[in-house]
């Protein structure tokens, strides 16, 4: 099968039951996707598909055929880190730092949900929220982190919230 | 995870007489599967047919595709400006990565979170017909008070359903056969009785393709759920309503619950307790009184009783205002 992962082509000949997360760690090499509960709990294992953040654990590779997969392998590199890796270095918003792949992607896929004006659970005004803090901590409701980092979680992606919301305007 | 034979279905009809599993977003199956929960022999992948679109009808309602997925849903302007309670009870289930990947058509059959269901050691008559229920007499502070049979006590677990549930939502499918219907949500879900593990009237290669929203009726929406967390949590008690006061009497009332029953539930009961009646507390508490008639606890979900009193009347309250 054909899968895009990061931008780069891969083949490769999966069992039927293969989650995306196993495709991607087992078969391909890419480890920065953890696997913490294996069933859509914990977040640990968030990656965009076409875009869009999911749980990877939850969904077959064999369901993935040409879709657009990025991990957070495919964020930044080392010498040049996306604007939330750098924030969440900056703001120390991890301990372990195992959710934290999980924790980067789906904010990614957060702060574009929020870009096309996507209400939350949060929102007392259904067509129009500001993102403060109590609307990340809903948002980011299914990235759970055991060491509890999430004061310094929510101010890392604050500020890379803050800072796009300016370039914006 | 036991192995299953895939195909991905390129039409509706292709789908219907495949002869196996639906598959979409998959989260509540692929979850059940790795625990052996459940054991498809074949899983028919329906997620890139052309069923994501939300529609306007000449008649003022809405037809939601069955793959539109919960977060598209809740989003979507015209829910959100028509139907609101719908999009506040899509936006209190799951957790964003969820809510992109779960359908409506998912959501509405959505499986119940009752431990022993999901703990193959032990008896369950929804998992495994006849082996017993062990939530009844054992650890039950998530299930039913209302509806309840001696085979099982679990609770329908979605938010979603019980929105539509109060906006008289309609289910659209086509069988193997090419037969259509249109099912009303209140016909839709079974009672547990003496088949828990039957949930719904769908017949076997049965595909849900819509859901129809009929015009809006006006109206204040709430949708309030009581859960254990803040956030991504299930329902140990939840309201949808959908409620209009006018010249202080109200006039029209729509009410469905969740987490208290196999299905979302809905009483007339409760409705007719309201409309006609100025908002008071001492209308409020009839409506309960209404909605508890034979609520039953089974020890440790006992104070969903009381709890569910309280919240009614609050929601009512803050509906009403």
């Amino acid at each position: 099968m054909h899968f895009t992962i990061n931008g780069q082509s891969h083949e490769a000949e999966v069992d039927v039951r293969t989650s995306l997360l196993d495709l991607c760690r087992e078969h391909l090499g890419l480890t920065g996707s953890k696997k913490g509960c294996d069933h859509g709990q914990c977040g640990a294992c968030t990656m965009l598909v076409n875009g869009r953040r999911i749980n990877s654990c939850l969904t077959l590779a064999v369901m993935h055929q040409d879709d657009e997969i990025v991990t957070i392998e495919g964020l930044g590199t080392p010498e040049n880190l996306h604007p939330l890796q750098s924030a969440f270095v900056r703001h120390d918003g991890y301990q372990c730092g195992y959710c934290t792949p999980g924790q980067i992607c789906s904010a990614v896929g957060m702060l574009d949900e929020v870009k096309k004006g996507w209400p939350s659970h949060a929102s007392a005004d259904l067509t129009g929220a500001s993102l403060d803090n109590a609307e990340i901590s809903e948002r980011m409701s299914g990235n759970i982190c055991r060491c509890a980092a999430y004061p310094n979680i929510v101010d890392a992606i604050r500020e890379v919230a803050d800072a796009s919301a300016k370039v914006d305007a | 995870m036991k192995t299953f034979d895939y195909a991905r279905a390129d039409s509706v009809e292709a789908a219907t007489r495949a002869g196996g599993r639906f598959i979409a977003g998959g989260t509540n199956l692929l979850d059940l599967m790795k625990l052996q929960v459940e054991t498809p022999e074949k899983l028919v992948d329906i997620s890139r047919l052309d069923l994501n679109t939300i529609e306007e009808r000449e008649d003022g309602g809405l037809t939601i595709g069955a793959l539109v997925p919960n977060s598209d849903l809740a989003a979507d302007p015209r829910v959100i400006a028509k139907y609101e309670v719908l999009s506040r009870a899509l936006l209190a289930g799951a957790s964003g990565q969820l809510r992109n990947k779960a359908t409506t058509g998912g959501n509405l059959l959505q499986r119940t979170r009752c431990y022993y269901f999901y703990d193959t050691a032990a008896g369950c008559n929804k998992r495994q017909p006849g082996s017993g229920c062990e939530a009844i007499g054992g650890f039950n502070r998530i299930h039913a008070i209302l509806g309840t049979s001696d085979q099982c006590i679990a609770t329908h677990p979605g938010d979603m359903p019980v929105a539509m549930r109060a906006l008289d939502a309609v289910i659209v499918t086509q069988k193997a056969d090419g037969d259509k219907r249109r099912v009303p949500i209140g016909d839709f879900y079974r009672l547990p009785g003496d088949t828990p593990h039957i949930e719904n009237v769908l017949e076997a290669g049965e595909l849900i393709t819509h859901v129809e929203l009929p015009a809006p009726t006006g109206g204040r929406h709430l949708y309030r759920k009581v859960r254990d967390r803040a956030s991504y949590a299930f329902a140990l008690f939840s309201v949808a309503a959908v409620v209009t006061v006018e010249d202080g009497i109200i006039t029209a009332a729509a009410l469905a619950f969740g987490g208290v029953a196999h299905l979302p539930w809905r009483n007339p009961a409760v409705e007719a307790a309201l409309v006609g009646k100025a908002p008071s507390d001492e209308t409020f508490n009839a409506a309960a009184d209404a909605l508890l008639d034979g609520a039953r606890g089974f020890g440790t979900n006992d104070f969903k009783i009381p709890l569910a009193r309280r919240t009614l009347i609050a929601s009512l309250r803050e509906v009403t205002q």
